[in-house]
Protein backbone atom coordinates (compact mmCIF):
# COMPACT_ATOMS: atom_id res chain seq x y z
CA UNK A 1 0.00 0.00 0.00
CA UNK A 2 1.44 3.31 -1.10
CA UNK A 3 0.86 5.98 1.56
CA UNK A 4 2.01 8.91 -0.55
CA UNK A 5 -0.47 7.94 -3.26
CA UNK A 6 -3.29 8.01 -0.75
CA UNK A 7 -2.16 11.34 0.66
CA UNK A 8 -2.00 12.79 -2.79
CA UNK A 9 -5.36 11.65 -4.06
CA UNK A 10 -7.70 11.49 -1.10
CA UNK A 11 -8.96 15.07 -1.76
CA UNK A 12 -10.34 13.75 -5.05
CA UNK A 13 -12.38 11.24 -3.09
CA UNK A 14 -13.69 13.90 -0.73
CA UNK A 15 -14.74 16.00 -3.68
CA UNK A 16 -16.56 13.15 -5.37
CA UNK A 17 -18.06 11.96 -2.08
CA UNK A 18 -19.53 15.41 -1.56
CA UNK A 19 -21.02 15.29 -5.06
CA UNK A 20 -22.43 11.80 -4.45
CA UNK A 21 -23.93 12.82 -1.11
CA UNK A 22 -25.41 16.04 -2.50
CA UNK A 23 -27.12 14.34 -5.41
CA UNK A 24 -28.06 11.39 -3.24
CA UNK A 25 -29.72 13.66 -0.64
CA UNK A 26 -31.62 15.63 -3.25
CA UNK A 27 -32.78 12.43 -4.89
CA UNK A 28 -33.83 10.93 -1.56
CA UNK A 29 -35.75 14.05 -0.48
CA UNK A 30 -37.52 14.16 -3.85
CA UNK A 31 -38.29 10.47 -3.68
CA UNK A 32 -39.86 10.88 -0.22
CA UNK A 33 -42.09 13.66 -1.58
CA UNK A 34 -43.02 11.68 -4.70
CA UNK A 35 -43.58 8.55 -2.65
CA UNK A 36 -45.82 10.33 -0.20
CA UNK A 37 -47.95 11.89 -2.94
CA UNK A 38 -48.27 8.58 -4.77
CA UNK A 39 -49.16 6.74 -1.57
CA UNK A 40 -51.88 9.31 -0.77
CA UNK A 41 -53.28 9.09 -4.32
CA UNK A 42 -53.47 5.33 -3.97
CA UNK A 43 -54.78 5.32 -0.40
CA UNK A 44 -57.61 7.73 -1.10
CA UNK A 45 -58.21 6.10 -4.51
CA UNK A 46 -58.27 9.44 -6.32
CA UNK A 47 -59.56 8.59 -9.80
CA UNK A 48 -56.98 8.59 -12.65
CA UNK A 49 -54.14 9.68 -10.31
CA UNK A 50 -54.54 6.38 -8.48
CA UNK A 51 -53.95 4.43 -11.69
CA UNK A 52 -51.01 6.63 -12.70
CA UNK A 53 -49.40 6.30 -9.28
CA UNK A 54 -49.85 2.52 -9.29
CA UNK A 55 -48.40 2.17 -12.80
CA UNK A 56 -45.49 4.45 -11.94
CA UNK A 57 -44.71 2.49 -8.78
CA UNK A 58 -44.57 -0.79 -10.71
CA UNK A 59 -42.47 0.70 -13.51
CA UNK A 60 -39.88 2.22 -11.20
CA UNK A 61 -39.66 -0.78 -8.90
CA UNK A 62 -39.27 -3.36 -11.63
CA UNK A 63 -36.46 -1.79 -13.64
CA UNK A 64 -32.82 -1.22 -12.72
CA UNK A 65 -31.57 2.30 -11.97
CA UNK A 66 -28.78 2.03 -14.51
CA UNK A 67 -31.29 1.38 -17.32
CA UNK A 68 -33.41 4.32 -16.15
CA UNK A 69 -30.34 6.55 -16.12
CA UNK A 70 -29.26 5.42 -19.60
CA UNK A 71 -32.72 6.25 -20.90
CA UNK A 72 -32.66 9.68 -19.24
CA UNK A 73 -29.12 10.52 -20.26
CA UNK A 74 -28.71 8.98 -23.70
CA UNK A 75 -32.29 8.41 -24.81
CA UNK A 76 -34.17 11.58 -23.90
CA UNK A 77 -31.83 14.02 -25.70
CA UNK A 78 -32.97 12.36 -28.95
CA UNK A 79 -36.48 13.49 -28.08
CA UNK A 80 -35.19 17.02 -27.49
CA UNK A 81 -34.88 16.84 -23.69
CA UNK A 82 -31.25 17.35 -22.68
CA UNK A 83 -30.45 16.87 -18.99
CA UNK A 84 -27.11 17.55 -17.33
CA UNK A 85 -25.51 14.56 -15.58
CA UNK A 86 -26.32 16.07 -12.18
CA UNK A 87 -29.99 16.55 -13.03
CA UNK A 88 -30.05 13.10 -14.57
CA UNK A 89 -28.68 11.51 -11.40
CA UNK A 90 -31.17 13.37 -9.20
CA UNK A 91 -34.16 12.65 -11.43
CA UNK A 92 -33.16 9.01 -11.88
CA UNK A 93 -32.73 8.43 -8.15
CA UNK A 94 -36.00 10.24 -7.41
CA UNK A 95 -37.79 8.15 -10.06
CA UNK A 96 -36.48 4.90 -8.61
CA UNK A 97 -36.86 5.93 -4.98
CA UNK A 98 -40.34 7.39 -5.46
CA UNK A 99 -41.68 3.95 -6.31
CA UNK A 100 -40.07 2.26 -3.32
CA UNK A 101 -41.11 5.06 -0.94
CA UNK A 102 -44.68 5.01 -2.25
CA UNK A 103 -44.91 1.30 -1.50
CA UNK A 104 -43.54 1.78 2.04
CA UNK A 105 -45.83 4.69 2.85
CA UNK A 106 -48.85 2.88 1.43
CA UNK A 107 -48.16 -0.19 3.56
CA UNK A 108 -48.15 2.10 6.60
CA UNK A 109 -51.40 3.77 5.60
CA UNK A 110 -53.30 0.55 4.95
CA UNK A 111 -52.10 -0.87 8.28
CA UNK A 112 -54.32 1.62 10.15
CA UNK A 113 -57.31 -0.37 11.30
CA UNK A 114 -60.75 0.41 9.95
CA UNK A 115 -62.16 0.56 13.47
CA UNK A 116 -59.89 3.54 14.18
CA UNK A 117 -61.31 5.39 11.20
CA UNK A 118 -64.83 4.61 12.34
CA UNK A 119 -64.01 5.68 15.88
CA UNK A 120 -62.62 8.96 14.57
CA UNK A 121 -65.75 9.51 12.47
CA UNK A 122 -68.05 8.80 15.41
CA UNK A 123 -66.07 11.27 17.54
CA UNK A 124 -66.97 13.87 14.95
CA UNK A 125 -63.49 14.37 13.49
CA UNK A 126 -63.56 15.63 9.94
CA UNK A 127 -61.50 14.16 7.09
CA UNK A 128 -58.45 16.36 7.70
CA UNK A 129 -58.44 15.83 11.47
CA UNK A 130 -58.75 12.09 11.00
CA UNK A 131 -55.81 12.20 8.63
CA UNK A 132 -53.45 14.23 10.83
CA UNK A 133 -54.47 12.92 14.24
CA UNK A 134 -55.35 9.29 13.62
CA UNK A 135 -54.00 7.94 10.35
CA UNK A 136 -50.61 9.63 9.96
CA UNK A 137 -49.12 9.02 13.42
CA UNK A 138 -49.93 5.31 13.22
CA UNK A 139 -48.88 4.98 9.60
CA UNK A 140 -45.60 6.79 10.24
CA UNK A 141 -44.46 4.35 12.89
CA UNK A 142 -45.36 1.35 10.72
CA UNK A 143 -43.63 2.61 7.58
CA UNK A 144 -40.57 4.07 9.31
CA UNK A 145 -38.36 0.93 9.16
CA UNK A 146 -39.14 0.38 5.47
CA UNK A 147 -38.46 4.02 4.68
CA UNK A 148 -35.12 3.85 6.51
CA UNK A 149 -34.20 0.71 4.59
CA UNK A 150 -35.09 2.53 1.37
CA UNK A 151 -32.84 5.46 2.26
CA UNK A 152 -29.87 3.13 2.72
CA UNK A 153 -30.77 1.28 -0.48
CA UNK A 154 -30.89 4.58 -2.39
CA UNK A 155 -27.58 5.74 -0.88
CA UNK A 156 -26.02 2.53 -2.18
CA UNK A 157 -27.64 2.94 -5.56
CA UNK A 158 -25.83 6.26 -6.02
CA UNK A 159 -22.80 4.18 -6.98
CA UNK A 160 -24.36 3.78 -10.44
CA UNK A 161 -24.07 7.49 -11.21
CA UNK A 162 -20.69 7.07 -12.87
CA UNK A 163 -22.54 5.43 -15.79
CA UNK A 164 -23.85 8.85 -16.82
CA UNK A 165 -20.39 10.43 -16.48
CA UNK A 166 -21.02 11.99 -13.09
CA UNK A 167 -17.66 12.32 -11.33
CA UNK A 168 -18.75 10.29 -8.31
CA UNK A 169 -16.73 7.91 -6.12
CA UNK A 170 -16.81 4.97 -8.56
CA UNK A 171 -15.75 7.29 -11.36
CA UNK A 172 -12.80 8.59 -9.36
CA UNK A 173 -11.73 5.09 -8.38
CA UNK A 174 -11.95 3.81 -11.94
CA UNK A 175 -10.06 6.85 -13.17
CA UNK A 176 -7.21 6.30 -10.72
CA UNK A 177 -7.06 2.59 -11.55
CA UNK A 178 -6.95 3.40 -15.23
CA UNK A 179 -4.37 6.17 -14.96
CA UNK A 180 -1.91 4.89 -12.37
CA UNK A 181 -2.72 1.20 -12.06
CA UNK A 182 -2.67 1.56 -8.28
CA UNK A 183 -5.70 -0.66 -7.82
CA UNK A 184 -5.22 -1.55 -4.16
CA UNK A 185 -4.99 2.05 -2.97
CA UNK A 186 -7.82 3.28 -5.17
CA UNK A 187 -10.14 0.48 -4.04
CA UNK A 188 -9.21 0.88 -0.37
CA UNK A 189 -10.06 4.56 -0.46
CA UNK A 190 -13.29 3.73 -2.29
CA UNK A 191 -14.35 1.27 0.39
CA UNK A 192 -13.46 3.69 3.18
CA UNK A 193 -15.38 6.50 1.49
CA UNK A 194 -18.52 4.38 1.21
CA UNK A 195 -18.15 3.16 4.80
CA UNK A 196 -17.98 6.77 6.01
CA UNK A 197 -21.09 7.57 3.99
CA UNK A 198 -23.28 4.58 4.76
CA UNK A 199 -22.19 3.17 8.14
CA UNK A 200 -23.31 6.12 10.33
CA UNK A 201 -26.71 6.21 8.61
CA UNK A 202 -27.11 2.48 9.05
CA UNK A 203 -26.17 2.61 12.74
CA UNK A 204 -28.48 5.54 13.47
CA UNK A 205 -31.38 3.76 11.77
CA UNK A 206 -30.71 0.53 13.66
CA UNK A 207 -30.70 2.39 16.99
CA UNK A 208 -33.85 4.26 16.04
CA UNK A 209 -35.61 1.08 15.10
CA UNK A 210 -34.58 -0.62 18.33
CA UNK A 211 -35.84 2.33 20.30
CA UNK A 212 -39.19 2.36 18.52
CA UNK A 213 -39.44 -1.36 19.03
CA UNK A 214 -38.89 -0.91 22.77
CA UNK A 215 -41.41 1.93 22.91
CA UNK A 216 -43.87 -0.54 21.47
CA UNK A 217 -44.89 1.50 18.46
CA UNK B 1 -34.58 5.11 -41.04
CA UNK B 2 -36.76 5.94 -38.06
CA UNK B 3 -35.52 5.16 -34.59
CA UNK B 4 -37.94 2.35 -33.84
CA UNK B 5 -37.18 0.64 -37.16
CA UNK B 6 -33.62 0.14 -35.93
CA UNK B 7 -34.97 -2.08 -33.18
CA UNK B 8 -36.26 -4.63 -35.65
CA UNK B 9 -33.79 -4.09 -38.50
CA UNK B 10 -31.72 -7.18 -39.28
CA UNK B 11 -31.24 -9.27 -36.18
CA UNK B 12 -30.97 -6.29 -33.83
CA UNK B 13 -33.82 -7.39 -31.59
CA UNK B 14 -32.43 -10.90 -31.33
CA UNK B 15 -29.06 -9.44 -30.40
CA UNK B 16 -30.69 -7.39 -27.65
CA UNK B 17 -32.42 -10.49 -26.34
CA UNK B 18 -29.09 -12.32 -26.48
CA UNK B 19 -27.57 -9.52 -24.40
CA UNK B 20 -30.42 -9.78 -21.94
CA UNK B 21 -29.82 -13.52 -21.67
CA UNK B 22 -26.23 -12.85 -20.59
CA UNK B 23 -27.41 -10.97 -17.49
CA UNK B 24 -30.27 -13.37 -16.86
CA UNK B 25 -27.87 -16.31 -17.04
CA UNK B 26 -25.54 -14.64 -14.53
CA UNK B 27 -28.44 -14.00 -12.17
CA UNK B 28 -29.96 -17.48 -12.58
CA UNK B 29 -26.67 -19.20 -11.78
CA UNK B 30 -26.03 -16.89 -8.81
CA UNK B 31 -29.59 -17.33 -7.54
CA UNK B 32 -29.27 -21.11 -7.79
CA UNK B 33 -26.01 -21.27 -5.86
CA UNK B 34 -27.08 -18.69 -3.28
CA UNK B 35 -30.28 -20.60 -2.67
CA UNK B 36 -28.31 -23.65 -1.55
CA UNK B 37 -25.66 -21.73 0.38
CA UNK B 38 -28.27 -19.35 1.80
CA UNK B 39 -30.24 -22.19 3.36
CA UNK B 40 -27.06 -23.41 5.03
CA UNK B 41 -26.19 -19.90 6.19
CA UNK B 42 -29.72 -19.33 7.46
CA UNK B 43 -29.60 -22.58 9.40
CA UNK B 44 -26.21 -21.56 10.83
CA UNK B 45 -27.71 -18.26 11.94
CA UNK B 46 -30.27 -20.00 14.11
CA UNK B 47 -27.90 -22.31 16.00
CA UNK B 48 -27.26 -21.87 19.73
CA UNK B 49 -23.53 -21.27 19.36
CA UNK B 50 -22.92 -17.54 19.74
CA UNK B 51 -19.62 -17.48 17.87
CA UNK B 52 -21.19 -19.07 14.79
CA UNK B 53 -24.06 -16.61 14.89
CA UNK B 54 -21.69 -13.66 15.30
CA UNK B 55 -19.58 -14.73 12.33
CA UNK B 56 -22.67 -15.11 10.14
CA UNK B 57 -23.95 -11.73 11.26
CA UNK B 58 -20.64 -10.04 10.47
CA UNK B 59 -20.57 -11.66 7.04
CA UNK B 60 -24.10 -10.43 6.35
CA UNK B 61 -23.42 -6.87 7.46
CA UNK B 62 -20.10 -6.61 5.64
CA UNK B 63 -21.66 -7.75 2.39
CA UNK B 64 -24.67 -5.50 2.83
CA UNK B 65 -22.97 -2.27 3.74
CA UNK B 66 -21.15 -1.90 0.40
CA UNK B 67 -22.93 -1.16 -2.86
CA UNK B 68 -22.87 -4.17 -5.18
CA UNK B 69 -20.97 -2.15 -7.76
CA UNK B 70 -18.15 -1.60 -5.26
CA UNK B 71 -18.00 -5.38 -4.70
CA UNK B 72 -17.85 -5.88 -8.47
CA UNK B 73 -14.91 -3.49 -8.66
CA UNK B 74 -13.15 -5.13 -5.72
CA UNK B 75 -13.45 -8.60 -7.21
CA UNK B 76 -12.93 -7.65 -10.85
CA UNK B 77 -10.02 -5.22 -10.44
CA UNK B 78 -8.78 -6.02 -6.94
CA UNK B 79 -8.47 -9.80 -7.20
CA UNK B 80 -6.79 -9.58 -10.58
CA UNK B 81 -4.29 -7.12 -9.19
CA UNK B 82 -3.49 -8.86 -5.93
CA UNK B 83 -3.46 -12.50 -7.04
CA UNK B 84 -2.74 -12.25 -10.73
CA UNK B 85 -5.73 -14.45 -11.53
CA UNK B 86 -7.42 -13.03 -14.59
CA UNK B 87 -11.14 -13.23 -13.96
CA UNK B 88 -13.56 -12.59 -16.80
CA UNK B 89 -16.23 -10.00 -16.09
CA UNK B 90 -18.86 -12.72 -16.07
CA UNK B 91 -16.99 -14.87 -13.57
CA UNK B 92 -16.39 -11.88 -11.31
CA UNK B 93 -20.09 -11.00 -11.51
CA UNK B 94 -21.13 -14.54 -10.61
CA UNK B 95 -18.79 -14.55 -7.60
CA UNK B 96 -20.07 -11.21 -6.36
CA UNK B 97 -23.74 -11.99 -6.86
CA UNK B 98 -23.37 -15.39 -5.23
CA UNK B 99 -21.68 -13.86 -2.18
CA UNK B 100 -24.31 -11.15 -1.95
CA UNK B 101 -27.22 -13.47 -2.74
CA UNK B 102 -26.07 -15.97 -0.11
CA UNK B 103 -26.02 -13.26 2.53
CA UNK B 104 -29.50 -11.98 1.66
CA UNK B 105 -30.91 -15.48 1.24
CA UNK B 106 -29.44 -16.52 4.60
CA UNK B 107 -31.14 -13.60 6.26
CA UNK B 108 -34.48 -14.54 4.67
CA UNK B 109 -34.13 -18.17 5.74
CA UNK B 110 -33.26 -17.11 9.28
CA UNK B 111 -36.27 -14.78 9.33
CA UNK B 112 -38.57 -17.55 8.13
CA UNK B 113 -37.24 -20.00 10.72
CA UNK B 114 -37.62 -17.71 13.70
CA UNK B 115 -41.06 -16.59 12.53
CA UNK B 116 -42.41 -20.08 13.22
CA UNK B 117 -44.08 -19.81 16.64
CA UNK B 118 -42.63 -21.94 19.40
CA UNK B 119 -45.92 -23.74 19.97
CA UNK B 120 -45.61 -25.33 16.54
CA UNK B 121 -42.49 -27.16 17.73
CA UNK B 122 -44.10 -28.01 21.04
CA UNK B 123 -47.34 -29.31 19.56
CA UNK B 124 -45.35 -31.39 17.10
CA UNK B 125 -43.38 -32.95 19.93
CA UNK B 126 -46.53 -33.37 22.00
CA UNK B 127 -48.05 -35.38 19.16
CA UNK B 128 -45.08 -37.71 19.45
CA UNK B 129 -43.34 -36.76 16.21
CA UNK B 130 -39.67 -37.55 15.93
CA UNK B 131 -37.19 -34.84 15.06
CA UNK B 132 -37.19 -35.72 11.34
CA UNK B 133 -40.98 -35.90 11.28
CA UNK B 134 -41.31 -32.63 13.18
CA UNK B 135 -39.14 -30.81 10.65
CA UNK B 136 -40.41 -32.70 7.61
CA UNK B 137 -44.13 -32.35 8.27
CA UNK B 138 -44.48 -29.26 10.46
CA UNK B 139 -41.62 -26.79 10.38
CA UNK B 140 -40.15 -26.96 6.88
CA UNK B 141 -43.47 -26.78 4.96
CA UNK B 142 -44.39 -23.62 6.88
CA UNK B 143 -40.94 -22.15 6.38
CA UNK B 144 -41.11 -22.75 2.63
CA UNK B 145 -44.49 -21.06 2.45
CA UNK B 146 -43.17 -17.96 4.14
CA UNK B 147 -39.93 -18.06 2.23
CA UNK B 148 -41.12 -18.44 -1.37
CA UNK B 149 -42.47 -14.89 -1.91
CA UNK B 150 -39.32 -13.39 -0.39
CA UNK B 151 -37.07 -15.58 -2.51
CA UNK B 152 -38.88 -14.45 -5.65
CA UNK B 153 -38.49 -10.84 -4.55
CA UNK B 154 -34.79 -11.34 -3.97
CA UNK B 155 -34.52 -12.92 -7.41
CA UNK B 156 -36.02 -9.86 -9.08
CA UNK B 157 -33.62 -7.69 -7.11
CA UNK B 158 -30.71 -9.81 -8.30
CA UNK B 159 -31.91 -9.71 -11.91
CA UNK B 160 -32.12 -5.93 -11.71
CA UNK B 161 -28.73 -5.62 -10.07
CA UNK B 162 -26.99 -7.74 -12.70
CA UNK B 163 -27.59 -4.84 -15.10
CA UNK B 164 -24.49 -3.38 -13.43
CA UNK B 165 -22.18 -5.90 -15.10
CA UNK B 166 -21.97 -3.67 -18.18
CA UNK B 167 -19.78 -1.41 -16.03
CA UNK B 168 -17.13 -4.10 -15.65
CA UNK B 169 -17.06 -4.78 -19.36
CA UNK B 170 -19.48 -7.68 -19.81
CA UNK B 171 -21.25 -7.45 -23.16
CA UNK B 172 -24.82 -7.57 -21.92
CA UNK B 173 -27.98 -5.89 -23.09
CA UNK B 174 -26.91 -2.28 -22.41
CA UNK B 175 -23.61 -2.81 -24.25
CA UNK B 176 -25.37 -4.49 -27.18
CA UNK B 177 -27.82 -1.60 -27.22
CA UNK B 178 -24.95 0.86 -27.39
CA UNK B 179 -23.37 -1.09 -30.25
CA UNK B 180 -26.63 -0.98 -32.18
CA UNK B 181 -27.00 2.74 -31.54
CA UNK B 182 -23.44 3.44 -32.61
CA UNK B 183 -23.78 1.35 -35.76
CA UNK B 184 -26.84 3.36 -36.80
CA UNK B 185 -25.56 6.76 -35.71
CA UNK B 186 -26.02 8.28 -39.17
CA UNK B 187 -29.06 6.37 -40.47
CA UNK B 188 -31.13 6.74 -37.33
CA UNK B 189 -29.86 9.45 -34.98
CA UNK B 190 -32.75 8.99 -32.55
CA UNK B 191 -32.19 5.25 -32.11
CA UNK B 192 -30.92 5.73 -28.53
CA UNK B 193 -34.39 6.75 -27.34
CA UNK B 194 -36.01 3.61 -28.71
CA UNK B 195 -33.28 1.17 -27.84
CA UNK B 196 -33.02 2.25 -24.22
CA UNK B 197 -36.81 2.38 -23.88
CA UNK B 198 -36.93 -1.17 -25.26
CA UNK B 199 -34.33 -2.33 -22.72
CA UNK B 200 -36.27 -0.59 -19.95
CA UNK B 201 -39.42 -2.52 -20.88
CA UNK B 202 -37.52 -5.79 -21.29
CA UNK B 203 -36.49 -5.59 -17.64
CA UNK B 204 -40.01 -4.59 -16.70
CA UNK B 205 -41.51 -7.54 -18.59
CA UNK B 206 -39.23 -9.94 -16.73
CA UNK B 207 -39.50 -8.46 -13.24
CA UNK B 208 -43.12 -7.32 -13.13
CA UNK B 209 -44.76 -10.78 -13.42
CA UNK B 210 -42.37 -12.08 -10.77
CA UNK B 211 -43.31 -9.22 -8.40
CA UNK B 212 -47.02 -9.82 -8.99
CA UNK B 213 -46.59 -13.55 -8.46
CA UNK B 214 -44.68 -13.02 -5.21
CA UNK B 215 -47.33 -10.59 -3.96
CA UNK B 216 -50.11 -13.06 -4.81
CA UNK B 217 -48.28 -15.83 -2.97
CA UNK B 218 -47.63 -13.78 0.14
CA UNK B 219 -51.27 -12.64 0.23
CA UNK B 220 -52.41 -16.23 -0.14
CA UNK B 221 -50.17 -17.54 2.63
CA UNK B 222 -51.05 -14.84 5.07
Amino acid sequence: MDRSFINKYYPLYIESAVLTVTIGCMGIILSVIIGMLCALCRYYKIPILNAIAAAYTELSRNTPLIVQLFFLFFGLPKAGIVLSPEVCGTVGLAFLGGGYMSESFLSGLVSVKKTHLEAAASLGLNELQTMTNVVFPQAASVSAPAVCANVIFLLKETSVFSAVSLADLMYTAKDLIGMYYSTTEALTMLVIAYLIMILPVSIVFTLLERRMHRAGI
Amino acid sequence: MRGYEVLFAGNNFLRLLGGLWVTIRISLISIGISLVLGVLLGAAMTVRNRAVRAICKIYLEVVRIMPQLVWLFIVFFGITRSTGINLSGEAAAMIVFTIWGTAEMGDLVRGAFISIPKHQYESGLALGLGKAQLYGYVIIPQTIRRLTPNIINLSTRMIKTTALVSLIGVTEVLKVGKQIIDANRYDAPDAALWVYAAIFFMYFIICFPLSVFSKKLSDKFR
